[in-house]
């Protein structure tokens, strides 16, 4: 999922200063999930900027603000407001932007990663959406963003007792975890071999990616 | 007489390939545009050793580029080994920085990965990493021996112009003390096959690691398929002896060095101690055709060092 957290509260209402009645828009698929902007932590934000800042906030959560479709809910609620407050991930953010084209929407929360949910509380990336997945060779973990360095050929001399340099108490070292993986698997073979420079165009470096897909489109 | 073909015909090519022992020393470029600290450094290591690698923002820190002063090194009358790290060039900077290099005499090159800019000045900054390091050794290979760009395109200027591409002699550096530790002769074998000349490792303390990792190399017959220089850094003093051990990712120091830098009268003699001894073990082990002396802002040792190893009348 996507994983993402509240701004700072102060961020948040610099953004709103001069605004009078605001609509705190939450989202029901990811940041929900990763508890940083689904209904409950719009219920919980509200209140506070309501007294911080001297505002009206009504409340609304939508299934999903990736998705154009599930913003007809809001509409109508929208009209009454000077502005918009997302609690979706930047790409919830954008498409409200897109759709209230005259009206200013602001970010509540950072987006952070795609990642998993390792324990209560606790998150952590896996994937960097690189657009060219390798986790078939390299056992299940991923170089390039388990790897501080994205090496194709790790693990680098900063890997001790398994930690990353970089990060040695909280971060372990990706090429570590698939050392051990093929390890397991009887496959370490697969480490002699040199990969290819990574395709870099597959990702952002390419500029911003589109997908479409015919067999989807004609439906 | 035969003549031999060398890849780069480079000083210390040369003198490797002759099996002469080597020796390399290091010159950390300054932190600011002072030529005098680069002169001063240089005046200490030319003439004494066979190659000084310049080292390229390490640790992260900006500092003079290694390109810069290898080209002010080599007007020194210094053999310069330029590093070069993954870090903050892409695959575009890289090769027209070696192309540059190459044209201004430098025929040496250390590939590097480089270290993480969270250890540095500019913590902030984006990273690169286009390539790591074994894929810029291969890149330099190629470059060298089949004249093409990192694109497979030919290095020339124009469709009918001839090929001409830079030709260094590939280093990498090796270390045989992080983990895990039976990956490291594995790391080792890939950048061979990727194209290295040389090898420099990183500094040696614990010496029964490094003779099990040899051993290791040799049973792959590696030390005959690249030359390796053995690092060695002189601890200076007791806390630096003790931040090596505890601070330095991937070095490894026994505590009985410590012990002796804590109880010596003249810790900078103990620690010139220290590193000639190990210098002198490290010659008898065979597949070592070299020291590389890492003097960290300490070079005026280094030919105290080269001294008393008996490395001075090579």
């Amino acid at each position: 999922m996507i994983v993402a957290e509240q701004k700072p509260i102060e961020e948040i209402k610099g953004f709103l200063a001069g605004h009078k009645r605001v609509l705190l828009l939450g989202c029901g698929t990811c940041v929900t999930v990763c508890l940083a902007g689904g209904e409950r932590e719009v219920a919980t934000l509200a209140p506070v900027l309501r007294m911080a800042a001297d505002l009206d906030v009504p409340e609304s959560t939508i299934e999903r603000q990736c998705d154009a479709e599930f913003f007809d809910a809001v509409k109508q609620q929208i009209e009454s407001c000077d502005a918009i407050l997302s609690m979706a991930c930047g790409v919830g953010v954008q498409m409200a932007a897109k759709i209230f084209s005259d009206k200013p929407v602001y970010p509540a929360l950072n987006t952070m990663f795609c990642g998993t949910n390792d324990a209560a509380g606790q998150w952590s990336e896996n994937c960097l959406a690189c657009g060219d997945c390798k986790l078939g060779v390299f056992g299940g973990v991923c170089p390039v963003t388990r790897c501080s360095k994205s090496l194709s050929n790790g693990p680098c001399g900063g890997s001790v007792n398994g930690m990353c340099e970089v990060d040695p108490d909280n971060t372990e070292c990706g090429w570590q975890l698939i050392y051990d993986r093929l390890k397991t698997l009887g496959k370490l073979d697969v480490l002699a071999d040199n990969p290819e420079p990574k395709d870099w165009s597959k990702t952002h470096d390419g500029g911003p990616r589109k997908l479409s897909r015919e067999d989807i489109a004609g439906l | 007489m035969i003549e031999t073909k060398y890849k780069s015909g480079s000083s210390l090519e040369k003198i490797l390939v002759a099996g002469t022992f080597a020796v390399t020393a290091e010159l950390g470029p300054p932190k600011s545009a002072d030529l005098d600290v680069i002169k001063e450094k240089a005046e200490i290591l030319s003439g004494l050793v066979d190659a000084v690698n310049i080292t390229d923002n390490q640790t992260a820190i900006v500092r003079v580029s290694s390109i810069a002063v290898a080209k002010l090194a080599l007007d020194m009358g210094i053999e310069p080994i330029m590093q070069m790290t993954c870090r903050d060039r892409n695959r575009l900077a890289m090769q027209s920085d070696i192309l540059g290099a190459y044209l201004m005499g430098i025929r040496n090159i250390l590939c590097l990965t480089g270290d993480h800019q969270c250890f540095g000045n500019h913590p902030t900054a984006k990273n690169v990493f286009d390539l790591d390091s074994i894929q810029l050794i291969s890149m330099v290979a190629d470059m060298r021996d089949a004249g093409i760009f990192a694109s497979g395109e030919q290095i020339k200027n124009s469709r009918k112009a001839e090929v001409k591409p830079p030709k260094m002699f590939i280093g990498a550096a090796a270390n045989p003390f992080a983990d895990p530790f039976e990956f490291r002769v594995v790391r080792l074998q890939k950048k061979i096959n990727a194209g290295v000349d040389f090898i420099q490792t990183q500094c040696i303390y614990d010496m029964e690691r490094f003779e099990a990792w040899m051993e290791q190399v040799r049973s792959r017959n590696l030390h005959k398929k690249c030359k390796i220089l053995a690092g060695v850094t002189p601890f200076k003093s007791a806390p630096m002896a003790r931040y090596m051990r505890d601070k330095v990712a991937g070095v490894s120091v026994p505590d009985y060095y410590i012990e002796r830098m804590q109880k010596a009268k003249d810790a900078k003699a103990e620690g010139v101690e220290i590193c000639v001894e190990q210098i002198n073990r490290l010659r008898e082990i065979e597949g070592v055709a070299g020291v590389h002396i890492m003097a960290i802002e300490w070079e005026q040792i280094v030919p105290r060092i080269i001294e008393k190893a008996g490395l001075k009348s090579r």
